[in-house]
């Protein structure tokens, strides 16, 4: 598999940059942040790949590291029984990334549920909401400075 | 469900409302729109579910559903405490199938890990799944039913249910939220009253499960409601994220179980049901059917289930037994640092997934080689499911909403995290 999909990316995006690894059975692939949206849809649309069920979108915080956030796509393809993780880093000063929303509609709530718990923007989402927390909330749960018991009087009481 | 003023609702809520691409033509558009409140509190959401709806007379043309009423931060409380201790918090995500999410934890963690659990656990494990998938469809026909208006059924699926639930009791103890896996294993062995109980439900279920389809499948009003209603094609429910029961009553015969066998699911002899329609009928014979194919399975296992250990002995990763631990030093000094500082798998990440009754139920986690996770993300079958809900309510009446989510299945337990 690993060497279809190198063959297929790089012959189709010219100076793609794909870094592979593998752990456990399970391939992964680290793109760049700017590659997400055409490297996806290749995937999804590609007759041999057919990366049609998009699993989960979500995001690591590093905390210390210099590209603090990783965001991680799991793809299955139904064809080829095949999972494959792609990721991108995203670095805090400039946190965002295009949306794939537009590639699996399933991304949408995904996207929005990272937005919520780690602040990262997804560029051209149609509908970029707080997924869980009320839209007035200021902090980004999960990220690592965030307090595991909250922050206190950060959640407003309903208005009577 | 309550008529509410645009400017009672949140503004980015009525954005997305009123932004929604509805793809509908109405004859006769009736010039008031309608903004109409469902929920949280509203008995047919089973659960905490929101949906603020806009309405044309009684037609949808646009819905936004509103997540996180029941949401405690779960991935968060993953990351602060040990794989161990993360096992009971695992009942409370969908908890009408608690013995699944154990299930699904502790593959995961074993995965990472590598460590790998006896065979006879293994059947252990498969058994507790499949039966809850039962209980868990149980409830599913059940109040879907209730919602459509057959209220006879969920009294009948629940005397069902309750079965089961005794069948939890002799297994490990507890009725409702079970904790029975443990990582290298299950906590205790399947006692022989336990077998007997499970052969005694499986022998008398089929017949039982045939009188709640004649109440069903004969009912002019169930099928009236349901035929036809919320229609999905297997294309859109694929890319929607669906999963279980619900991407299969559109034709995708998608299933952990099949794609990438985990457990002993391979040497299994089961059928993947399907149907073409994609309304909420199909997902309704699913359920039905992958119940009969859930209790051949159980009977596959009770033939096939070897004698031997339930936990592997593995004593840097996972908990001794405790008469070893009470009767031995080295037992003991593993306990202590397995108790206060985990298991420490080594630095990695991987993703395991589980079909669970609801869906593809699936674990993310990141390691530092630490006792707890860097990162753990739960991918629940729900808040995808649910994220078709907009989609399939479109173009359909009011009442339709209620047949709709009851045929979807969503548990908010999950849904929210």
């Amino acid at each position: 598999m690993k060497e279809i999909i190198l063959n297929r990316l790089s012959s189709a995006i010219p100076n793609v940059q794909l870094e592979f690894s593998e752990y456990k059975n399970e391939l992964t692939l680290q793109i760049a942040k700017k590659d997400v949206v055409e490297v996806c849809k290749l995937l999804k649309n590609d007759t041999e790949l057919k990366f049609i069920h998009c699993e989960d979108v979500t995001a690591i915080d590093w905390a210390k590291r210099k590209n603090r956030f990783t965001v991680v796509y799991h793809l299955f393809s139904l064809k080829n029984k095949f999972r494959l993780v792609v990721k991108a880093d995203v670095d805090e000063s400039d946190c965002n990334i295009d949306s794939v929303s537009s590639i699996w509609r399933a991304a949408n709530w995904h996207e929005r549920e990272v937005y919520d718990m780690y602040g990262i923007n997804f560029n051209n989402h149609p509908d970029l909401r707080r997924m869980y927390m009320p839209e007035e909330f200021e902090h980004y749960p999960l990220r690592k400075d965030f307090p595991l018991l909250g922050i206190p009087g950060s959640l407003a009481l309903p208005k009577k | 469900m309550e008529i509410v003023n645009r400017d009672e609702v949140h503004p980015k809520i009525i954005e997305a409302l009123l932004k929604a691409d509805t793809g509908l033509s109405i004859e006769d558009a009736l010039e008031n729109e309608m903004i109409l409140n469902m929920g949280p509190q509203h008995p047919a959401t089973h659960g905490v579910l929101r949906l603020v709806l806009r309405l044309d007379g009684e037609t949808v043309i646009a819905c936004v559903p509103e997540l996180g009423y029941l949401h405690r931060g779960y991935e968060k409380m993953a990351e602060n405490m040990s794989y161990y201790e993360f096992i009971p918090h695992t009942d409370r995500l969908d908890y009408l199938a608690p013995m699944c999410n154990n299930v699904a934890w502790v593959l995961a963690v074993e995965k990472l890990a590598g460590i790998e659990a006896p065979p006879r656990a293994q059947y252990i494990r498969m058994l507790v799944s499949e039966l809850s998938r039962i209980a868990s469809h149980l409830v599913a026909v059940g109040s879907m039913a209730m919602d459509v208006g057959a209220l006879t059924v969920l009294l009948w699926t629940f005397r069902e249910r309750e079965k089961i639930l005794d069948i939890w009791d002799i297994i490990c103890g507890a009725r409702f939220t079970n904790s029975y896996t443990r990582i290298g294993g299950v906590a205790n062995d399947m006692q022989p009253e336990a077998r007997s109980k499970v052969e005694w439900f499986i022998n008398q279920f089929d017949e039982n499960l045939e009188e709640c389809e004649k109440l069903l499948n004969s009912n002019r009003i169930f099928i009236d409601r349901l035929e036809g209603v919320g229609v999905i094609s297997g294309e859109d429910a694929l890319d929607l994220g669906l999963t279980g029961p619900n991407l299969r009553g559109s034709g995708v015969d998608y299933d952990v179980r099949r794609y990438q066998p985990y457990l002993f699911y391979n040497e299994m002899d089961f059928k993947i049901p399907t149907y073409p329609e994609g309304d909420c009928l199909a997902r309704y014979f699913i359920r039905i059917d992958e119940m009969r194919e859930s209790a051949k399975i159980v009977k596959q296992i009770l033939d096939k289930i070897p004698q031997g250990d339930v936990l592997t002995n593995q004593p840097k990763k996972v908990l001794p037994q405790k008469y070893e631990v009470y009767s031995k030093m080295e037992e003991l000094i593993h306990d202590f640092m397995i108790v206060n500082f985990g298991i420490n798998p080594p630095v990695g990440e991987i993703y395991h997934a589980v079909e669970n009754p609801k869906g593809e139920l699936g674990f993310y986690f990141v390691s530092k080689g630490e006792g707890h996770p860097w990162k753990c993300k739960i991918r629940s079958p729900s808040f995808n499911n649910l994220q078709a809900v907009s989609h399939l309510v479109k173009g359909y009446m009011v009442s339709d909403i209620v047949a709709i989510i009851g045929s979807i299945d969503p548990v908010m337990g999950e849904a929210d995290k």
